[in-house]
């Protein structure tokens, strides 16, 4: 391909088209799940029926699952950036795990999910638990919390370290003081960003055994769960026209969620933002 | 967490610092009581170095060669000469800001009040005790209330808060523009502004030695006028050494020069005689500005 005509393919192509196709598919999905939505589709347990089916347990099970992948994820993720952009000298082991991380974050989920069957559900016998479903979902994650936490890290100005350091600072109070501070909008932004590839993973919990269709409400992190996308795929797969129009209800669900958690990605950086130089 | 101080002006009472050992008490001044002293009096001198070479690059570059030189307390030194003599370098081996860069060497002694600052003393209690200002002003996005603070809350300061506060920025001699808005960012402040607030930031560790590395060269004139002001009023209190690019500057506020060159220092002396009657012939084409 010439490089000199890829820019001017990319200028020709209409960033609208994209938008047109998008909307397309989102009013399709809108119209046929729009009757199914109600209160009792979110109060419901899922059922043959398909009147009397709902999404509950899908719903508590996927804000379980963030929940604890969120609270195994984000602290694991931050202090290993943290280490390896402060901390960890520059040699070869650190180039030796930069490289895995960065390789590690285009594996397919579905490897997670084996690689979570195997260490979590068998070796660890945690079972077809949530507890091993948000490890894995943690695993799945922890390159991009680490590599956009990384890279907020290293957008902090060189004059803020040097300057904090030469007041006599020790390197956890410039940490603390100055640097997780000021990366906080970028990494709040990739952790959201993450948790929401996770809210909308199906098949490492696929793989790992998580229930499709439950009919009951996990109690604690060693109870089996569904969660919103399984549901979502159970609904799919049924020949009858109802339970399509229940996952097009599922879906709006999902995505609701979704942008909700990325308004808030939005918010929290620009609120943060406020105190950052302009 | 060390004893609570009172805030009043006693900058060599360095509330973390050890005790300083008897040999090193004869340099340690009473602040606003010093009497103007001769530079030739015999005195120990508050900054030293020995031999002092630095390599970069895993010792591929070298930046310093050999550099033995005395800072004398309670007056500006200035060093000068052509970008990459080492200057900065030089600079920075005194607070041990070297340490943040990777692959780098050093031989030789660093001495601040007759202590090896390389040998036993540890890298944080050292750049409590020797402040940096840098080139660029860099407040912290805080209020220039919170700036002021934080280096002094990190060193355990316990004592009136608000007197700290306006000691400090009295010194850096910009209380008088910014009292009445100590709560509002310091990014609102102008450019000369955020560098005294620098300044008044480095101040409130109270450390007794000063570095500025080129504190002017960011600022428009009539600021830069300012902080030199500022620094001459300073120099009462505070051992300074400042890195500067411009001679007139050197001459206008020093009171000892040092001129190096690709690493070597090539003449140190009284800022009067090195710039009216240079001993070697490079440092006389610099100041003429033959070269650099």
């Amino acid at each position: 391909m010439n490089p000199s005509e890829s820019p001017q393919t990319t200028q020709n192509f209409d960033p609208r088209l994209s938008l047109v196709v998008l909307l397309t598919l989102l009013v399709d999905m809108a119209v046929d799940g729009y009757d199914w939505v109600s209160g009792d589709f979110l109060a419901n347990y899922p059922s043959y029926q398909p009147e009397d089916s709902g999404i509950l347990s899908a719903m508590v099970g996927s804000l379980w699952l963030i929940g604890l992948t969120a609270a195994f994820s984000v602290p694991v993720g931050v202090a290993s950036a943290v280490y390896l952009e402060e901390y960890a000298s520059d040699g070869w082991f650190r180039r030796l795990i930069q490289i895995n991380i960065a390789n590690l974050a285009g594996v397919p989920s579905v490897v997670y999910g084996i690689l979570g069957l195997a260490l979590f559900v068998r070796f660890a016998a945690m079972g077809n638990s949530l507890l091993a479903g948000a490890l894995t979902m943690s695993l799945l994650i922890l390159p991009v919390v680490i590599i956009a936490t990384q890279e907020a890290l290293r957008a902090v100005p060189r004059g803020m370290r040097e300057n904090a350091y030469a007041l006599g600072a020790t390197r956890w109070q410039v940490i603390q003081g100055h640097l997780l501070p000021t990366a906080a909008p970028g990494i709040l932004t990739g952790v959201i960003l993450s948790l929401s590839r996770a809210i909308g993973e199906t098949a490492p919990l696929i793989v790992i055994g998580a229930l499709t269709s439950a009919r009951f409400l996990p109690r604690g992190v060693m109870d089996n769960f569904s969660a919103l996308p399984l549901q979502i795929f159970d609904w799919t797969s049924r020949p009858q026209s109802e339970f399509q129009g229940l996952a097009a209800a599922g879906i709006i669900v999902l995505m609701v969620a979704l942008l909700l958690m990325n308004l808030s990605a939005i918010l929290l950086r620009n609120y943060y933002e406020q105190y950052q130089p302009t | 967490m060390p004893p609570s101080v009172a805030a009043d002006d006693a900058p060599s009472e360095q509330q973390d610092a050890p005790p300083p050992p008897p040999a090193t008490e004869a340099t340690r001044r009473e602040p606003d009581t010093a009497p103007e002293q001769d530079r030739e009096r015999a005195q120990t001198p508050k900054v030293k170095t020995e031999n002092l070479s630095f390599w970069y690059d895993e010792g591929d570059t070298q930046a310093l060669d050999d550099i033995t030189m005395a800072i004398q307390p309670n007056e500006v030194t200035a060093f000068i000469g052509p970008s990459g003599c080492g200057k900065s370098t030089l600079l920075r081996c005194f607070n041990r800001m070297n340490d943040l860069v990777q692959g780098t060497q050093m031989e030789g002694r660093v001495l601040v009040d007759g202590e090896d600052i390389y040998q036993k003393a540890d890298p944080i209690m050292v750049r409590r005790r020797v402040g940096m200002v840098f080139q660029k002003p860099n407040p912290f996005p805080k209020s220039i209330r919170q700036n002021i603070l934080w280096g002094a809350r990190i060193n355990g300061f316990t004592g009136d808060e608000d007197a700290l506060v306006e000691r400090s920025l009295r010194q850096a001699a910009i209380w008088d523009e910014v009292n009445d808005r100590l709560d509002a960012s310091a990014y609102g402040l102008s450019g000369g502004q955020q560098q005294r607030l620098c300044i008044a930031r480095a101040l409130a560790v109270r450390p007794d030695v000063i570095l500025m590395d080129e504190p002017t060269s960011a600022l428009d004139p009539q600021a830069a006028a300012k902080v030199e002001e500022t620094i001459t009023e300073l120099k009462k209190r505070y051992t300074i050494v400042i890195v500067t690019h411009n001679m007139q500057q050197a001459s206008r506020i020093s009171d000892a020069t040092a001129f190096m060159y690709l690493g070597w220092l090539v003449e140190m002396s009284h800022t009067e005689k090195l710039f009216t009657r240079p001993e070697h012939q490079r440092t006389e084409d610099y100041i003429t500005g033959r070269f650099g």
